[in-house]
């Protein structure tokens, strides 16, 4: 079974979120998703400033099966990303809810947040997934 | 071993160089090469040998069956090779004039009509010279034709999330934006995402009927109607095309334009990305945008039609016109089959599809869509092999190698874990058939006995289980010279 930590918030589309405490939000793509995509060859991901809006696609993760879009979870401006993965894009796979993150973002409305699924919304998520 | 590797210095065949060289006195000096370029120095034999070896090491369909069928290459008749290279075709120079050419043009006029005919639109293209040529071609004319009405705020053009990668691709290289739409259980477009998503923004759909799911989308006269209330266009993906050639018309399903791959359903030549054959066909009021050169013919003379008869068209896509060579082999092919012939590749590819389909599921094998007949191709999951005995698409790729058979594309479509797409095509007889299925037998009593076993396959090939990850993380793909010290 995936490790889904309590934690963090979920999207349908399976990234993560953690709310730090400066107010921004990390972000990746869950375990689930990388054990799905398999080994990642290339990381992609969006420019520091970039504005997005919830739904867009702003990132790409690359794995020896498929290139899959990254969705924006909430409105926001792009504050940081990891550079670390254009050399070792392994560690999504590795470490996806550290080490493996893809960005982080200042929220344009942080009540937004609201929005989207905790674990136990995410793990029913993934059940109707592997029927 | 690498034939740079088997150069050495100064090993040189002088009866191999052209002995009247052309002076070329009026290239500037810093265009000129300075040293001579760094080609192997080896002898004839053993290029020839060199070669020889390689093509011992490929699969290929004249030596395997090659369940990748249509959509990579299928079966090119000899025939076909035969006729395309007799020395009056060979040897035109593409700025021969009209009337020292009629015979080349007539073929190619041919070919617009038999491909006009069997998709049912009203006129045609040959120039785009690949798939996604002819799609680049395609969407350009939805925004020409958008453009000439003075309707510029279409931004979007829909695309179901079955498609095939080159949809968007093509969509986003023209300046739209791309709305994927989910396909339902059942395998059809999801008719309710596709009313929502549609509206004033909406240029076009891009569609492929039947669909990568390998099954005909029974919707579509719906799908046409909805887009096309909205005042959206609908394009006509032709990479399935070989599973209803002279069956079904895409102009009857409703599509304004439609591109056809001729290096696949019409069966030409093609490995290594080329050369291929992407046509363009539309119905009348895409007509005007239509690429050029075109071959009009007014009853006694073929004539090329370029800017002065099509001064909408959207313009030319290659040097001269396309890849003759291809065009006319998709010609000779059309010719040989005739029309009776054509929907037979169509009758033909269905129940070969179906057959292997049928007696894999009885062999215990899990369908994609169970409940739907197969097209030309048909999906198998083994998403329980995967869960319960850790065995992958994969390995049951590689290790179908080691049992003489090309693998099936795998992993593709997107939305189907752990998929095989198979698509036998219509040359394939009974007894080839069987022996997939046997072998596919063989490979699953493997995986439950010693599954180890598969995932260390292909065992039997010059080349094992190759590091994807590695080949695509660490790409060294180019010869280096070594400095030697």
């Amino acid at each position: 079974m995936s490790n889904v930590p309590d934690n963090l918030k979920y999207t349908k589309t399976h990234e993560w979120i953690r709310q730090e405490s400066d107010g921004t939000l990390t972000i990746g793509v869950t375990d689930h998703a990388q054990g799905l995509l398999g080994d990642m060859v290339f990381v992609e991901v969006p420019d520091v400033d970039a504005n997005f809006n919830s739904g867009d696609d702003c990132a790409v993760v690359e794995s020896v099966k498929a290139a899959s879009d990254v969705y924006c979870p909430v409105s926001g401006e792009i504050t940081e990303t990891n550079e670390a993965l254009a050399d070792t894009p392994e560690m999504v796979n590795n470490d996806p809810f550290g080490d493996g993150w893809l960005f982080k973002l200042r929220p344009t409305d942080p009540n937004e947040i609201s929005t989207l699924l905790d674990a136990n919304g995410y793990q029913e998520i993934i059940a109707e997934d592997s029927h | 071993m690498l034939i740079f590797e088997q150069s050495m210095p100064k090993r040189q065949n002088a009866a191999q160089i052209p002995i009247s060289r052309a002076e070329i006195t009026d290239l500037p000096k810093r265009f000129l090469r300075q040293q001579p370029p760094a080609l192997p120095e080896v002898s004839e034999l053993q290029t020839v040998r060199h070669y020889t070896r390689l093509s011992q090491k490929n699969f290929s369909i004249d030596t395997h069956f090659y369940p990748l069928g249509s959509c990579t290459m299928k079966y090119n008749p000899r025939g076909c090779n035969t006729l395309a290279m007799l020395p009056e075709f060979l040897a035109r120079h593409p700025y021969g004039p009209e009337n020292l050419g009629q015979g080349y043009l007539g073929c190619l006029y041919d070919l617009q009509e038999i491909l006009k005919d069997v998709t049912g639109m009203t006129a045609v293209s040959l120039t785009p010279m690949a798939g996604a040529q002819g799609e680049l071609a395609g969407v350009t004319m939805i925004r020409a034709y958008h453009d000439a009405n003075n309707d510029t705020d279409r931004t979007e053009i829909l695309v179901p999330d079955a498609a095939h990668g080159t949809n968007p691709a093509t969509a986003t290289m023209c300046g739209y934006t791309v709305k994927e739409i989910p396909t339902n259980k059942e395998g059809d477009v999801d008719l309710e995402a596709l009313k929502q998503a549609t509206g004033p923004q909406t240029a076009g759909i891009m569609l492929t009927n039947p669909s990568t799911l390998g099954i005909f989308e029974r919707e579509i006269k719906t799908i046409a109607d909805i887009v096309h209330s909205v005042g959206g266009l609908l394009y006509y993906d032709g990479a399935n095309l070989n599973a209803i050639l002279g069956k079904v018309k895409p102009g009857d399903m409703g599509f304004d334009v439609i591109h056809m791959n001729l290096h696949k359903t019409f069966s030409t030549p093609h490995g290594g990305g080329g050369p291929g054959a992407g046509p363009v066909g539309v119905n009348k009021r895409l007509q005007p945008f239509l690429p050029i050169p075109m071959v009009g013919f007014d009853g006694k003379k073929y004539t090329w039609l370029s800017e002065t008869e099509v001064p909408q068209s959207i313009g030319r896509l290659s040097a001269f016109m396309g890849n003759a060579g291809v065009l006319l082999r998709a010609y000779i092919y059309a010719r040989l089959l005739g029309r009776e012939g054509m929907s037979r590749v169509a009758e033909f590819a269905t129940l070969n599809s179906n057959y292997l389909m049928t007696k894999l599921a009885d062999a215990g094998f899990d369908m994609a869509l169970p409940s739907r007949r197969a097209t030309h191709e048909f999906i198998l999951t083994l998403k329980r092999q995967a869960q319960q005995q850790g065995i992958t698409a994969v390995d049951f790729a590689k290790r179908l190698l080691d049992y003489g058979f090309h693998a099936p594309t795998t992993y593709f479509p997107l939305i189907v874990p752990e998929c095989l797409l198979i698509e036998p095509t219509e040359t394939e007889s009974k007894q080839a058939l069987d022996q997939f299925v046997d072998a596919m037998i063989k490979i699953q009593k493997e995986a439950d006995e010693t599954p180890d076993l598969l995932k260390g396959a292909p065992y039997t090939l010059p080349v094992r289980r190759l590091d994807d990850v590695k080949a695509a993380r660490e790409v060294d793909i180019a010869w280096k010279k070594k400095n030697k010290t």
